[in-house]
């Protein structure tokens, strides 16, 4: 039976218990997020980070919340009020909206209902993510706007702009995943992943969701909305006590859900890794969970591991790199799935298949190379070449110095 | 419509709820875009309106619809038309006076108009044909025959109105680029300026004032490592309104401080 089917059997109760279940996951998923994060960091900043409340400093995250949900709550003057409140309501709402299709187990067995546990799965579920992260922008945007001050509005229009600007690569990238699955649908694909991961097959597909999930959640090094250096806090500046709580909480959750947006597209989703299947039917499928969330944590890492190593990029180099970069690219490598697709549906022989192939590689290859020797020519057209030096000492230009140095 | 689908018993129970519940609201932000004052506000009203409408083509199963509604309408749509709003004048409130002569009352008849000729062809394609779900009318699937249509009977369509949008696209920005008449003197080319220069001298910038003086005031040039002062080190708008200090004065100072 489909997962599909098998989803539409479920009563009422079931489909409420899931519904809280994933609230819970995803609540206690940030918790240990900001505390694994702040270890995370700290280790590879050389400091210890939280280590006093709870073993290991585990309860930080929990004591943080109670220290924020009891401080005073205020709404400046200048504030539009019903869009200030409203904001991170629609903020917090929409992150959770995604984990709605979601696929965390096989077939398994939840208090003597055979179900899997996935709130529903819909023929268009992966655009349906798409559409609650849109709706999610609409918090981001009305924070900076109803604050009635500048750097928030600046801040509010910048991740807006980075937002919609990466769900458009986002949403290329995954054109390969629908063209090679065949279908939107989250469980779908990730029975479509049963022989070869996504990741292995559509390679350029999964780099660049990989870049554009970082810049779509706002996270370093691609946090230019709430850059401190330059705009206080960005969009949640004026918000204090619950409600900044609420913006802290859907960040949280909105990169709990790309990177399990990741592991169901382009990492098999709750399947074992290879070699490993045996383990799928431990506990009664219910292991299968713990694959999932081992791949959705291994994304997070890679968050903090970004957050840990990399400076922030500067707007117009970040959005020019989406626009000029990301975008083509994934254009392209669309366009080459695509025929890939269509040669094989039509059962042409692999000799045209491959000469298909070869042909692209030829082309990638003469185009990288004309563009090294056009920056090899300009290089030397642009080199300084010999300057009067002045009466007091000043340092070699690193360019003449490496001739010295090879004679 | 609806009621005649209700009479019929077409409508399932829990979608004639949703819709009770949601269409009078959809009413109410609708009539709410047009009589509130702050601009802002009606634009989001009228992105819960698309919402409202979003949700009625997922409850009537054109789930595609309903969630590319959401994606293309609110999502990109109305948040570019937000963007504009908060950028040009965020709390101007439209002035009511006509700068058009007749204005007011050519609009509301091409409004009554359109109005009526919606109606009029909505209820002609309606009326006299009974109502049939989009379940019983589907077997593949919502995508598939949205995709079948699109791409065979309507094939010439789409293309046409694609290369209308291209086109709309790039009007768009020929118009909004402008080249401007002297290059911007950035960063970047301040420092290529420096290097490709007559000379290296002013290459790591020029020294600031008060350099090895006694006083670090913008009035008193830095003194070079040879003791002798360097002009360059003050503003050229102090150096011209003539507001430079010697810095041989606190030289001077130093000396009588040495020998005491």
């Amino acid at each position: 039976m489909k997962i599909s089917e098998l989803l539409g059997t479920d009563p009422g109760w079931i489909i409420t218990v899931k519904a809280l279940f994933i609230f819970v996951l995803c609540v206690l998923l940030t918790l240990v997020a900001i505390w694994g994060e702040r270890r995370l960091v700290a280790r590879m900043q050389q400091r210890l980070g939280p280590n006093r409340v709870g073993p290991f400093g585990l309860v930080q995250g929990l004591a943080d919340g109670v220290k924020l949900a009891l401080k005073e709550d205020l709404i400046p003057k200048a504030a539009d009020r019903i869009v200030f409140v409203i904001a991170p309501i629609i903020s917090v709402t929409a992150c959770f909206l995604a984990f709605a299709v979601i696929p965390m187990t096989g077939v398994v067995n939840l208090f003597g209902h055979e179900t899997a546990m996935q709130l529903t799965d819909i023929p268009v579920g992966v655009l349906y993510i798409l559409a609650a992260a849109s709706f999610g922008v609409y918090g981001i945007v009305l924070a900076g706007w109803s604050s009635g001050s500048t750097y928030p509005l600046l801040g509010g229009l910048r991740s807006s702009a980075q937002v919609i600007s990466y769900e458009v690569a986002m949403g290329l990238s995954l054109v390969a995943v629908f063209i090679y699955s065949g279908s939107m649908s989250t469980s779908a694909i990730v029975e479509a992943q049963h022989d070869w991961w996504f990741a292995v097959v559509l390679f350029p597909s999964f780099v660049i969701y990989m870049i554009s999930m970082v810049g779509e959640t706002n996270r370093a090094p691609f946090d230019l909305a709430e850059a401190e250096g330059e705009l206080v806090g960005g969009f949640h500046t004026e918000y204090s006590s619950l409600k900044f709580a609420l913006f802290f909480l859907a960040e949280y959750v909105n990169i709990i859900g790309v990177s399990a947006l990741a592991t169901t597209l382009f990492l098999g989703g709750y399947h074992a890794l290879p070699g490993l299947t045996f383990t799928e039917q431990w506990w009664g499928g219910w292991f299968t969970m713990i694959w999932f969330l081992a791949k959705v944590i291994a994304f997070f890492f890679i968050f903090v591991w970004l957050r840990g190593t990399l400076p922030r990029l500067r707007y117009d180099q970040f959005m020019k790199f989406g626009w000029k970069v990301l975008i083509p690219v994934s254009l392209l490598w669309i366009l080459i799935v695509a025929t890939l697709r269509v040669l094989s549906q039509q059962n042409t022989s692999r000799a045209v298949t491959l000469a298909f192939a070869s042909g692209v590689v030829v082309l990638i290859l003469a185009g990288t190379s004309l563009y090294e020797r056009s920056q090899k020519k300009s290089k030397a057209e642009n080199a300084i070449g010999d300057i009067p030096q002045p009466s007091f000492p000043v340092p070699q230009i690193p360019s003449q110095r490496a001739e010295q140095l090879h004679g | 419509m609806i009621t005649l689908a209700l009479e019929s018993g077409a409508t399932a129970t829990p979608e004639a709820v949703l819709f009770w519940f949601l269409a009078p609201l959809a009413v109410l932000s609708a009539l709410g875009m047009l009589l509130v004052k702050k601009a802002v506000h009606s634009a989001l009203l009228l992105a819960w309106v698309m919402v409202t409408l979003a949700i009625f083509y997922i409850a009537q199963d054109a789930l595609f619809l309903g969630i590319v509604q959401v994606v293309v309408y609110t999502g990109a749509v109305m948040m570019l038309f937000l963007f504009i709003l908060m950028l040009v004048g965020v709390d101007s409130s439209d002035s009511l006076v006509e700068t058009i002569k007749g204005q007011r009352a050519t609009a509301i008849t091409a409004a009554v108009g359109v109005g009526g000729l919606l109606i009029s062809l909505i209820s002609r394609a309606v009326q006299a044909k009974p109502a049939v779900g989009l379940k019983d009318l589907e077997i593949v699937g919502n995508v598939q025959s949205i995709a079948t249509e699109l791409f065979t009977k309507y094939v010439w369509a789409f293309e046409v109105v694609s290369a209308l949008l291209i086109t709309a696209a790039l009007g768009a920005m020929v118009l909004a680029h402008s080249q401007k008449p002297i290059a911007r003197n950035l960063q970047r080319d301040k420092s290529i300026a420096r290097f490709r220069g007559a000379s290296l001298a002013t290459a790591a910038g020029l020294p600031s004032s008060g350099v090895y003086s006694r006083h670090n005031a913008v009035d008193v040039p830095a003194l070079l490592p040879d003791g002798t002062p360097a002009p360059s080190s003050i503003s050229a708008t102090l150096n011209a309104r003539g507001n430079m200090i010697d810095s041989k004065l606190f030289e001077l100072e130093l000396k009588e401080e040495e020998e005491n």
